[in-house]
């Protein structure tokens, strides 16, 4: 393990933004920590770094107790979103900050800042001030300067949140590359579950200062611990009350087990899906995602009643959290 | 119609308020030639005044600059018990008349004060001497470096100085090369304005100082002095160097600052 966290808690005034929360985070994975706004996800990345003290709990990086070590001792690389640049420093002086602090000769800060610029492609860009760069490559500026001290963990809080669609997308699959390539292990920050599933090998979702669940990606898809973790990774609705999947559930003019009647009130293609809005004879409204050709195949218009079921049967095993 | 008008009353406005006393200051002073007022600006009291008021300026805006920059981050960047009062506090000087806190240096610094004969046994007078007119100049000029650094402060947040702390620069070499390159304009500013309103400060330095021809007579002083003992020619002289040396220093500072700082 490279980082552990145990028992930390964090007050702001009377906000609890952590509360008795224990992460173990393996050596060389790249995880991410999911969850809404406000509910500590932040906090805990700050106080990884150094940035923030816990009330209560200590932090150990690679064996170290470093509850009480000033972020300078630390030996993290720390990303925030709106990429904290120096404005009075060229793309290469920006990169070179960590080495001259550390007192590097010159030669070897060149040679450094060179490869890293290489390793980002912001090769061309050395003399340029960062108001002359653009918010994908601003990111990829403070990613190099986290990485040229060489950090033995990086933190990235919310690091593409600023950033256009497009570019984040980009970036998304840019950091996945460049995390297969240097193995640094990574810590990153998101409210976006789609990121956070597309980009992290291990996600830890946190909830008003407490982590819900620890898993893979597949994990937390398919055995959600709880309804938050379940409604949070993933498209869900309600049916009987219960929380399933919209792609789970299935449609039929024929009644069978555990079936429930129910009325077509509208229906939405979305390019390749169908989206399903039907009201049972109970009053409840379920959302139910269909294939084009499973649709066309039911010919669903707004007042076809149809029979709902989930062929689950069952909610899925709850997994304890781990952690 | 209207920005025409505006633009009148703008000019009128600025014609009797600044142009005219200002061009008639200047006019005054050449009206003999340049000869006799380079004579009155090197007899030795003018000298010495000139000297002492460049002294008094600098070491005022020294004592400003380094307590306006710690201020100015204490409002900002800590919260605390009796932030607000402190930050109030800052802008008394610039209601205060300066009279007024002259008189306050007197009492609490004068010679027969506890503070004042304290000092005086070590040999260090206050009052009727420079160290005294230096605290009333910083006194009358205390909020311009804060008001000046404390909004880009504000503005610059401290992502930056957490980078660099990530980075491993210790908080000495966060600021030296972090915070102060990014407040440095700002801070031009505001020393520029210190700089100015120390060259200028006439009440407060008058009340402290004693007004010793020769020993504690700064330049506007010493204008009053030569006014009052009809040797205008001397005064005028001195008005117009105290005149040119504050239009130096603002067009130094609007020259050195570049069009618009990335």
């Amino acid at each position: 393990m490279s980082i552990i966290v145990r028992n930390v808690s964090k007050s702001f005034g009377a906000f609890e933004a952590l509360r008795d929360v224990s992460v173990e985070i393996p050596t060389g994975t790249l995880m991410a920590l999911l969850g809404p706004s406000g509910g500590g996800k932040s906090t805990l990345l700050r106080i990884i770094a150094g940035l923030e003290v816990p009330e209560a709990g200590t932090v150990e990086i690679f064996g170290v107790d470093s509850t009480d070590l000033p972020p300078q001792r630390r030996n993290v690389g720390f990303v925030f979103q709106h990429y904290a640049a120096f404005k009075h420093m060229t793309v290469e002086k920006n990169v070179a900050f960590g080495l001259e602090v550390r007192k590097l000769p010159r030669a070897e800060i060149r040679r450094r800042v060179r490869e890293l610029l290489e390793l980002v492609h912001l090769d061309q860009f050395s003399h340029r001030y960062p108001s002359e760069l653009s918010g994908g490559q601003r990111q990829r500026m403070a990613l190099a300067r986290a990485l040229a001290v060489q950090p033995q963990v990086l933190l990235l809080d919310e690091p593409f949140g600023a950033l256009d669609a497009q570019v984040r997308k980009e970036l998304r699959a840019w950091l996945r590359r460049l995390h297969d390539d240097v193995r640094v292990t990574t810590v990153f920050v998101t409210h976006d579950q789609e990121e956070a599933m597309e980009v992290a090998d291990e996600i830890v979702v946190i909830n008003r200062g407490a982590v819900e669940q620890v898993g893979t990606p597949d994990q937390l898809y398919d055995e959600p611990a709880n309804d938050f973790v379940m409604s949070f990774i993933g498209p869900v609705t309600r049916l009987g009350g219960r929380l399933v999947r919209p792609h789970d559930l299935e449609l039929s003019h024929r009644p069978g087990s555990g079936s429930v009647p129910a009325t077509v009130v509208r229906v939405v293609r979305i390019g390749f899906e169908v989206r399903i809005d039907v009201r049972t004879v109970d009053g409840e409204d379920v959302s139910v995602q269909l294939t084009r050709g499973e649709a066309a195949d039911l010919g669903l218009e707004p007042g076809t009643l149809v029979f709902v079921w989930s062929p689950l049967g069952s909610q899925p095993e709850p997994v304890a959290a781990s952690g | 119609m209207g920005k025409h008008l505006l633009r009148i009353v703008a000019l009128v406005y600025l014609t009797f308020l600044l142009v005219l006393p200002v061009g008639i200051v200047f006019w005054r002073t050449f009206e003999q030639g340049p000869g006799p007022v380079w004579d009155a600006l090197t007899q030795p009291n003018a000298l010495h005044a000139i000297q002492l008021t460049v002294v008094v300026a600098v070491l005022a805006v020294i004592g400003n600059t380094i307590f306006g920059v710690g201020t100015a981050l204490l409002i900002v960047r800590h919260r605390f018990a009796g932030r607000r009062v402190l930050d109030a506090l800052i802008d008394l000087p610039v209601a205060v008349s300066p009279v007024v806190a002259g008189l306050a240096l007197i009492l609490v610094y004068g010679r027969t004060t506890p503070i004042g004969l304290w000092l005086g046994d070590r040999g260090l007078d206050v009052i009727f001497a420079v160290p005294g007119m230096v605290m009333a100049t910083m006194f009358v000029s205390l909020p311009l470096v804060v008001r000046a650094v404390a909004p880009v402060l504000e503005e610059i947040g401290t992502e930056q100085e957490q980078v660099a702390w990530t980075l491993g620069a210790s908080t000495i070499t966060t600021f030296r090369r972090i915070t102060l390159p990014a407040i440095r304009w700002a801070l031009v500013f505001g020393v520029v304005l210190t700089l100015a309103r120390g060259l200028g400060e006439y009440g407060a330095v008058a009340v402290v100082s004693g007004r010793l021809v020769g020993q504690t007579q700064t330049a506007t002083l010493f204008v009053e002095e030569r006014f009052q003992n009809f040797d205008q020619p001397a005064a005028y002289a001195m008005a117009f160097l105290l005149a040119g040396m504050a239009v130096v220093v603002l067009l130094a500072n609007n020259l050195l600052r570049p069009r618009e700082s990335t």
